[in-house]
């Protein structure tokens, strides 16, 4: 009883607002058997920006993110997100952060069993237990009606296409409110006027909602039009990091590969 | 001393299963249950396989009464066909046959579809929106099986042994209401009690097989498939061990 008294004190101290970066990552090392992923990998998320990490397949990119919300465990290194080094929160600690933080899945991971509108309500219902059903259903109305899918609030998600899907998946990122979001490769499998579309609503919801964000991506165009600044991920550590006009400048040929 | 590969494999998974039964219990006695969830896996475990569970209870008592009817013919007493019929159903068959019907239906089913929102991501999905996808997708799905194979266990039991009065009534005359008192004449509490707690197990084990290996899938649709395939596997291998385990427990203190 005081154990889960103490725990719940702690963790309204989650909730509570930071100054400066809202994430930073010291020194990550991850490794899969004798596949060092993450060697040493370093990043700053500065308040409403929108970080690319570029990279190729395989690079670490979505490991990263996973490290970054608790998905996987690094072997070393610090990660502090709006002021807590996640390694050292307990589980209904990490809950509560991550109410602030939305994670945009590369497969949707939309829940094929409920529809869309119980997609959404999902994560509110755990979280926002005060809300009247009539509050509910407007946020979810209005969270579909920002990625203009109001209309298929009734539908199962096997019904909507690949970009509906995606969109219905940012919904539901959107439902809480996060202060960060961190998209998994937004636009893969997506053609490509439905991914700059979905590049373009990213940018939207960053200024609509004031969001922090982190896109992992390969998709050049994409990272032309979310990117503030990026984070060339390459051989397990952060090997260029500026804005997209300073790498497209840039004559290294690691960085040209990606820019010609 | 190092054990030999597949030997280490099966005390590794046993061990597992163990932390994961441990896991289940914490979790289903930690805050927030899902009631409305629990409900739904309530309706689909046991409303769902009434129909499978009730036809298969009901060809075994008929073919139970064709097959024995000539041997007690032979020695005379065709009049215990209901008791004999009665005593194997609620003892043994019963619970026996649905719990392995219900390991193939259900076991199947929790490892596909876990193991496919393993592969989709969908659990991990619940997990990053803060909400405990062990507490929503396993602690009910495993308190459903445990609750409702009983259940069925005695509906199976009582369609089997009308089934066994139709057979009878094929070459015999019995009335309905002879036929049951005879059934009832012969059982007794010490024989229904063991029967009832063991298919609690029975249930109980289904579950929690069933949510391990779809929980932890791995290797992408190929696992999906493997884990519903294994789940079956075990589930039904799980419920004869319980069984021989109820059996010499039963035999021990007595009962029966």
């Amino acid at each position: 009883m005081l154990k889960s008294l103490f725990e719940h004190k702690i963790a309204d101290d989650v909730l509570k607002p930071v100054d400066g970066p809202v994430i930073t990552v010291k020194d990550l090392y991850k490794s899969f058997g004798e596949n060092h992923v993450l060697k040493g990998f370093n990043t700053e998320l500065n308040r409403g920006q929108t970080l690319v990490v570029l990279g190729r397949s395989g690079s670490g990119k979505s490991v990263l993110i996973k490290c970054i919300i608790g998905l996987m465990k690094p072997d070393s290194g610090t990660i502090n997100v709006l002021g807590h080094n996640i390694l050292e929160l307990s589980v209904p600690e990490m809950d509560k952060l991550r109410m602030r933080v939305g994670f945009l899945f590369q497969s949707n991971a939309l829940y094929d069993s409920m529809t869309i509108r119980e997609n959404l309500e999902f994560p509110m219902r755990r979280h926002l237990q005060h809300l009247e059903t009539d509050e509910v259903n407007q946020q979810v109305v209005e969270a579909l009606e920002d990625v203009g899918l109001a209309h298929t609030i009734d539908m199962m998600p096997s019904e909507l296409s690949g970009g509906m899907q995606k969109r219905v998946a940012l919904a539901r990122t959107l439902i809480l409110k996060p202060e960060i979001i961190l998209y998994d490769e937004p636009t893969t499998g997506l053609d490509p006027i439905t991914g700059a579309e979905i590049s373009n609503l990213i940018v939207e919801i960053q200024e609509k909602y004031k969001t922090s964000s982190i896109v992992i991506s390969h998709d050049m165009k994409c990272v032309e039009i979310t990117a503030d600044r990026i984070n060339l991920l390459l051989r397990g550590t952060c090997y260029a990091d500026g804005t997209y006009d300073e790498l497209a400048a840039s004559n290294d040929a690691n960085i040209k590969l990606y820019f010609h | 001393m190092k054990l030999p590969g597949y030997a280490a494999a099966v005390f590794d998974e046993a061990g597992q299963i163990v932390l994961f039964t441990g896991r289940f219990f914490t979790e289903t006695f930690s805050r927030r249950f899902e009631g409305k969830e629990f409900l739904r896996q309530c309706y689909i475990i046991g409303y769902k396989s009434l129909p499978l569970i009730g036809l298969t209870g009901f060809i075994m008592g008929l073919v139970l009464t064709i097959q024995v009817r000539p041997t007690l013919v032979a020695y005379g007493v065709e009049a215990r066909i209901p008791a004999m019929v009665g005593l194997s159903f609620v003892r043994e068959i019963g619970p026996v046959v649905s719990a392995l019907i219900f390991a193939g239906k259900i076991g199947s089913s929790m490892g596909a579809e876990l193991g496919s929102m393993r592969v989709t991501e969908q659990i991990d999905s619940m997990d990053v929106s803060g909400t405990n996808p062990f507490k929503f997708l396993v602690v009910t799905r495993v308190l459903a099986a445990t609750i409702m194979l009983p259940v069925l266990s005695i509906l199976s039991d009582a369609i089997g042994i009308y089934g066994s009065y139709l057979a009878y009534n094929i070459r015999g005359i019995m009335s309905i209401r002879l036929f049951y008192y005879e059934v009832f004449n012969y059982l007794h509490f010490s024989d229904l009690l063991p029967a009832f707690v063991k298919v609690y197990f029975f249930g109980f084990a289904v579950g929690i097989i069933g949510c391990f290996k779809g929980y932890y899938t791995t290797y992408g649709t190929a696992g999906v498939g493997k884990a519903a395939n294994s789940a079956v596997v075990l589930s039904s291998v799980m419920v004869f061990i319980l069984d021989l385990l109820a059996v010499q427990i039963t035999d021990l203190l007595g009962i029966g």
